[in-house]
């Protein structure tokens, strides 16, 4: 087969004079830790917003879904008993590693959205800047959410909020980057463990975050990330009876048939916001809770 | 021992307190008003099978009516009110509940089949608790966390089951209205009458017309209300599979859902546990209102070493539980609440055996007529059986053992529901550390079934979603 006219960035770098061939990336999945391809051996074409061939990704299958929900279960029990400033540690280490890939998430923006780089700048520096978000309340939610409670009898009573298990996250396609990072980092600050599914359209950023969160003392299987078709992927997720709650920020037209798959199991299920979401926000515990279960602890005082 | 126990004389509660009326009707708007859908049911005493009450069925057209009514209270005057006069008509109904306990808790225990005992000194006391400790809310719902402008949602649509009628009643509307929303609550098919007079209590305390609806029927009307387009909440107390119907009815719409249902609760004893008092919580855990509780300890995870000493005390006190007239003060069990749900108690107790786990119940004499069944323990349970993972809702109790705290935790949080929980042991560190791992909503430690308004309750997995009571509650009624 004659080799292809070099497309997309690859083609940018051919342009701008390099002598050599661009070494491409084979995007993966990222499940468990480890980047496997689809186990399906499917993949599908990637462009830009403006049409280019950016790059192929990998199509996750039902299995490959059903992998990484066991993945991220045998995670959660080992994340969710981390301390919380432990978890707010490796949530800033991801602030740290994407902000050296700042260039590199800036140009996968570009490609992805269309926008000009200073706004594609701004909105990596966005996405990092909500880690260090999440980092600081990874410690804090507990003590904002729980609390003692004055019952009317001789008991030492005490609610706390504990996460809920896994998550499955369903990343808003209209934000490839912040986006998926507003949607998955809230869920694993509190000790949640996540099978994400990345934006469809533009998955790339996604697959360069599972690079960084690869390398960032995050304990493999606490986030897994699938690219492929929603379509195909999600209604296996809304229904995996070991998936314990469900985020359809970006399930748009797929949401009220999820949320009904979900109700077999009696998932939680954050709806998407029928106005859209300003990812910009300041999001507070907006994405915490709909996540976290309430326990409350009755023991009787006396001598 | 037990010919050593004299017998008890008769000490029944005087049912002349009650006056029933021959047949009741929906309130709507503030009147009670006949129902369009032309049925009734006939509510019926479970301790003597003698009817009690005909009480209308709501219809669709019921439920239409109720639904705008709710709305155009809500829109006119219940949302815009100053919270400190909202919280005024809940101290109203609260004192009005306790003026009228007395007569209150007959009803009850003539609805229900619970022992007098436990609707005097727990149903109506907690229930009256719930209007106090949320009328205090009313106004102070700025500083309840959930952000400094909290606004009510709307019409709220409740289903409440059989087992604590008022209590649960209590649950749902009093943080409703609390927080601004109006209501239209299903009582239970089988116990819809105090739900019937805390209409009159609306009425009583001058609540304005609309703000409280009730619409008798069984799970149609039910159906009807929660998949109302009308309705912005849906608050659902009740078995699992209902809730997953519910949940899959709203699904896609606007509408809030929280959702209260079964439960699989287990009992861990250690062997360092205080033994008379861990047998006081066990009993008390699944026998207390006939095992028709849903936060039940229905399963007892004994630590091996110290079963043998703590079963036959356990029996021994089982022995001496007085099963009868539910209307006779010393009663501690009494009648199960429908001859349907004492076939599903049967059905299930029959697999325990069939499955090879051996039955035991104390010699009591049943009454002749009612529904009834014994307080049973099943020892020789394992995992597998049905009795050790499906809700039986019945006096019934699984008995299986562990060795290691480890095993006790893996043992107890080895089933779908997660409401629910139990820990007996006399060291903190242990406590705190069984309590940490157990994946249910509520764990009580050296205590069981203990309730109250100011503490949230609430499942994890498939015994629900959403909080009710405390702080955390009124986060269900709030946008």
């Amino acid at each position: 087969m004659a080799e292809a006219e070099p497309r997309g960035r690859a083609k940018e770098a051919r342009d701008a004079g390099a002598a050599r061939l661009a070494v491409r990336r084979t995007a993966k999945l990222y499940v468990g830790g480890a980047f496997p391809r689809s186990e399906s051996g499917r993949s599908y074409p990637v462009t830009s917003a403006k049409g280019q061939h950016l790059a192929n990704a990998a199509a996750a299958s039902r299995k490959d879904a059903r992998d990484a929900v066991v993945a991220a279960r045998a995670a959660f029990g080992g994340w969710s008993g981390r301390t919380g400033y432990n978890r707010g540690q490796i949530l800033y280490r991801i602030a740290e590693m994407m902000e050296g890939r700042h260039a590199q998430f800036v140009a996968e923006v570009v490609d992805a959205d269309g926008v000009a780089r200073n706004k594609a700048a701004a909105l990596v520096s966005a996405a990092i800047d909500r880690w260090v978000y999440y980092a600081g309340w990874a410690d804090k939610f507990s003590q904002v959410i729980g609390g003692s409670n004055a019952v009317s009898g001789p008991y030492l009573n005490l609610s706390s909020p504990e996460p809920t298990g896994v998550v499955a996250v369903i990343a808003p396609p209209q934000a490839p980057l912040f986006g998926l990072v507003s949607v998955v980092a809230p869920v694993i600050a509190t000790g949640n463990t996540a099978v994400v599914v990345a934006s469809e359209r533009a998955p790339l950023p996604a697959v360069t975050l599972a690079e960084v969160l690869a390398t960032s003392d995050l304990p493999g299987g606490v986030a897994n990330i699938l690219t492929g078709r929603l379509s195909e992927i999600a209604p296996h997720l809304a229904t995996h009876a070991d998936v314990n709650a469900l985020d359809l920020a970006g399930a748009g037209d797929l949401a009220a048939g999820l949320e009904k798959d979900a109700a077999a199991t009696l998932k939680r299920v954050l709806r998407p916001d029928p106005a859209g979401t300003d990812w910009t926000a300041d999001p507070g515990l907006t994405r915490i809770t709909p996540f976290l279960e309430l326990k409350t602890v009755w023991h009787p005082v006396g001598v | 021992m037990s010919d050593e126990i004299f017998e008890y004389a008769p000490a029944p509660e005087s049912r002349s307190v009650v006056s029933l009326r021959p047949s009741y009707q929906p309130y709507i708007g503030g009147e009670l008003v006949p129902a369009t859908s032309g049925e009734s049911l006939t509510s019926v005493n479970p301790a003597d099978e003698e009817p009690l009450a005909e009480v209308a069925v709501s219809g669709e057209e019921d439920v239409d009516r109720a639904v705008a009514a709710a709305r155009r209270a809500f829109d006119t005057t219940w949302s815009a009110m100053p919270g400190a006069e909202r919280g005024k008509y809940l101290f109203r109904i609260a004192r009005i509940l306790q003026e009228r306990a007395r007569e209150l808790a007959v009803l009850e225990t003539l609805d229900n089949g619970k022992p007098i005992r436990e609707t005097r000194d727990l149903d109506l006391p907690l229930a009256a608790a719930h209007f106090f400790y949320h009328a205090g809310w009313a106004d102070k719902l700025p500083h309840a966390g959930l952000g400094p402008d909290p606004r009510p949602i709307g019409v709220a649509a409740q289903v409440i089951p059989w087992n604590f009628p008022l209590l649960m009643l209590a649950w749902k509307v009093a943080p409703a209205l609390a927080t601004g929303n109006t209501v239209v609550l299903k009582p239970a098919e089988t116990t819809p009458l105090t739900a019937m007079v805390f209409a009159e209590i609306c009425q009583e305390a001058e609540l304005p017309p609309g703000v409280v609806n009730i619409v008798p029927g069984a799970g149609p009307t039910g159906h009807t209300l929660v998949s109302h387009a009308g309705v912005d909440k849906v608050a659902f107390t009740g078995s699992t599979e209902v809730g997953r119907q519910i949940a899959a009815t709203v699904a896609g719409t606007h509408k809030r859902l929280t959702l209260e249902l079964g439960g699989k609760g287990a009992n861990i004893v250690y062997d360092d546990a205080a033994i008379d008092q861990a047998v006081e919580g066990v009993v008390a855990g699944v026998f207390r209102n006939q095992g028709h509780v849903c936060c039940a300890g229905s399963r007892l995870l004994v630590q091996e070493s110290v079963a043998e000493e703590f079963l036959p005390r356990l029996r021994e006190r089982i022995e001496r539980l007085r099963l009868g007239d539910p209307l006779d003060k010393n009663t501690d069990v009494g009648a199960i609440n429908s001859a349907a749900q004492l076939g599903r108690i049967r059905d299930l107790a029959a697999t325990g055996t069939a499955e090879g786990a051996e039955a035991w119940s104390p010699a009591c004499e049943l009454p002749e007529r009612g529904h009834w069944f014994p307080p049973t323990v099943f020892t020789g349970v394992s995992q597998a059986h049905r009795i050790a993972r499906e809700e039986i809702f019945g006096p019934v109790l699984s008995v299986l053992t562990f060795r290691t705290p480890d095993e006790a935790v893996a043992k107890a949080n080895n089933t779908p529901y997660g409401l629910s929980a139990g820990v007996w042991t006399e060291k903190g560190a242990r406590m705190l550390w069984t309590a940490e791992r157990l994946r249910a909503g509520v764990v009580w430690s050296n205590t069981f079934n203990k309730l109250d308004p100011a503490s949230p309750f609430g499942g994890y997995k498939e015994s629900g979603y959403g909080r009710e009571g405390g702080r955390h509650g009124l986060e269900a009624y709030l946008g």
